[in-house]
């Protein structure tokens, strides 16, 4: 498969009074053509920061993309000026974020920002951009297209201004779509809507999708290859299989205990993660989740561990990182 | 009646309902009626816990909030330790409450920005007269951060220092403080990272174990439910459509919605999810404003028959100590 976007050593910074916040501290990802690939952490990891400076969104003069490159199709994102990058958002790369009610325009209607960025990316006629706007409605399960354009954001569920998201994100044919935690502001029989809406559609048109998520199972669910961040850096990555069968870095390891489960016994005590989520400000010199481990050894709080590979298609920034493997006897 | 025997309910919610008026237009035209909760029943035996799970707009948190009072109910009866809180005047009231706690979702919004963890705790303390003098109070401080896992340095930090971890730590001491003998507890991990979730659950079981607690646990979240709940009660547009213990519930759910819910969980396992069979609902909640005949549930229902269009199903005893509301259960 083609590699559609190649993300090498990212650095994304900002500044603070607090001091300089490594949100984003040398990450290297990609996506190929038509797969769905997750990025998953808890709150402040820096997934959601790696989306927006692929997207050139990171807000400014505080936030800076200070290093790295970001390939898409084989151009530089970085190096592309403002107008050229303008073409990229929203025609070649979609966006769905978290909330839908803040991501869309309250006061103008949902037909015209639909059409806008087809006109705008496209060049259609207004008959035509009307036209594929209504298609695109059905194809996201909204029914009665004529009157939903007429209507405004306010007068739509959660659910159905998240369908309208996806149809915005998917308005222009893009080859990619950029989700940030598309269904945690959505209930649970909603989310799960959702969720098989984007599946079928990115199957569908084989747009290949990069989901940022905290949620484990939607991961398991959905994704084919997964990154695991922790503290601004991929501490684990592998295919959904590999990693959740056979997870090689203690802090993969730690999330998937700490959860409960519906199709396993009941535990009488849950197991959680010591501690908590490292100041970005301060991280230590050696691997930021030592202070939390539960394999920690010396040279953990001294050398920080690249991501190393621990099986095919299966790589782990982490030091002890044989002693976890589920496959060889203690 | 004995109060403190362990079989005696320590709340008894008795088909309690409220309802909110709203006036649609902009120049008060005619009210509308929102039945956030229609006709709520049921009991909480000392010492357990009962999660209450729905998807918002079900009525779990107003359910919650009438029984602390916070809400007026507009019909119904909510008894506590015996004594019906509706209709006790205030002065009564305000003795009783130190003895019904409450945890928020929100543990930044509902801690005060300007006072220090340690004023937070004593407060209460010192309205209630708890301990009256300062040097006792604030020994007593000390020792509930250290029940909420907390070390007593941070008496001294404002919420802002805090992780939300930590502010949610800082709540339950807080509730704590009133040595209440029950704590509804309001979506209270679902704010926080994965990996402090457990830490904050875990410390619930702990004090309830320590100290005799009751929860009533209201959560949309069906694995968390499961974990920390003796019972449970699936809500679902302001009714309750299914309630038993949880090894039925999670066994052997009856209720299609319940059913629904429960598949609609994704499991953080590939391989299992692969082979599931899913029940992906359609439509969405209705508006409260407009509930649908019969069965307020019909319209997504898989399994509905005519009869459900036109009768409403009362919440019947299907099995020893299992009621679900379904005339097809």
């Amino acid at each position: 498969m083609d590699v559609l976007l190649d993300v090498r050593d990212l650095q994304t910074q900002f500044t603070t009074s607090g001091g300089v916040v490594r949100a984003v501290d040398g990450v290297s990802w990609d996506v190929r053509a038509g797969e769905t690939v997750a990025l998953v952490g808890e709150s402040g990891c820096g997934k959601s920061v790696s989306a927006l400076s692929v997207m050139r969104l990171v807000s400014a003069p505080a936030g800076r993309i200070v290093g790295g490159r970001i390939l898409f199709k084989g151009r530089d994102l970085l190096a592309l000026p403002e107008d050229e990058m303008r073409k990229v958002r929203g025609r070649e790369i979609g966006m769905v974020f978290q909330e839908p009610m803040t991501s869309l325009n309250p006061v103008l209607t949902i037909g015209r920002q639909l059409t806008e960025t087809m006109e705008i990316h496209l060049g259609m006629s207004s008959a035509q951009s009307r036209a594929r706007a209504g298609e695109i409605l059905g194809l996201v399960g909204i029914s009665d297209p004529d009157r939903r354009l007429r209507q405004y954001p306010h007068q739509f569920s959660g659910g159905m201004r998240q369908r309208i998201m996806i149809a915005m994100a998917l308005s222009c044919n893009p080859s990619l779509i950029l989700a940030d935690e598309p269904t945690t502001a959505l209930d649970v029989t909603i989310q799960a809507q959702i969720l098989e809406l984007m599946k079928d559609l990115s199957r569908k048109l084989g747009v290949a999708m990069l989901m940022i998520t905290h949620n484990l199972g939607v991961v398991a669910r959905y994704a084919d290859r997964v990154n695991v961040m922790y503290a601004g850096r991929i501490v684990e990555r592998g295919t959904a299989r590999e990693i959740y069968a056979n997870p090689r870095h203690p802090y993969t390891l730690g999330l998937l205990r700490s959860v409960p489960r519906l199709d396993e016994p009941r535990k009488s005590r849950l197991d959680p993660i010591s501690g908590q989520p490292p100041d970005l400000t301060r991280l230590p010199p050696g691997c930021a989740f030592a202070p939390r481990c539960a394999f920690v050894v010396e040279r953990c709080r001294l050398e920080r561990p690249e991501l190393t590979a621990v099986a095919e298609a299966h790589t782990s920034a982490c030091w002890e990182s044989a002693r976890l493997d589920a496959r060889v006897p203690a | 009646m004995n109060v403190s025997t362990s079989d005696a309910p320590i709340l008894e919610v008795r088909d309690l309902v409220k309802h909110f008026h709203i006036s649609s237009g902009a120049f008060g035209g005619q009210a509308a009626v929102v039945k956030a909760v229609d006709g709520v029943s049921f009991a909480i035996r000392r010492g357990e816990t009962l999660g209450l799970v729905g998807e918002s707009g079900c009525g779990k948190t107003t359910t919650g909030r009438c029984i602390l009072q916070l809400e007026k109910p507009t019909s119904g009866q909510v008894i506590f330790e015996g004594r019906d809180l509706t209709t006790l005047p205030d002065a009564e009231l305000r003795k009783v409450r130190r003895r019904l706690q409450v945890i928020f979702q929100d543990p930044y919004s509902s801690l005060n920005p300007r006072m220090t963890v340690g004023q937070i705790i004593a407060e209460p303390l010192a309205v209630h007269g708890l301990v009256p003098d300062r040097g006792a109070r604030a020994a007593r401080v000390r020792e509930l951060l250290g029940h909420a896992g907390l070390l007593p340095a941070m008496a001294h930090r404002y919420p802002h220092e805090l992780s939300g971890g930590q502010r949610q730590r800082v709540g339950i001491a807080r509730a704590l403080a009133m040595e209440p003998a029950l704590i509804v507890c309001d979506e209270p991990v679902s704010a926080l990272d994965v990996s402090i979730q457990a830490q904050i659950i875990n410390l619930l079981e702990e004090l309830q174990a320590e100290f005799g607690l009751t929860y009533l646990f209201v959560a949309h979240d069906l694995s968390v439910v499961r974990h920390i709940s003796d019972r449970v009660a699936v809500m679902y547009l302001g009714k309750i459509v299914e309630i038993t213990d949880r090894k039925s519930l999670y066994e052997d759910p009856q209720h299609p919605y319940t059913r629904a819910l429960l598949s609609a969980v994704p499991i953080p396992d590939p391989a299992v999810e692969a082979g599931r069979e899913r029940i992906v609902l359609g439509g969405e909640v209705p508006s409260p404003l407009k509930p649908p005949s019969g069965c307020v549930f019909h319209p997504r229902c898989p399994i509905a028959i005519d009869e459900c269009r036109r009768e409403i199903p009362t919440l019947r005893e299907t099995r020893a100590d299992h009621r679900v509301a379904c005339i097809r259960a």
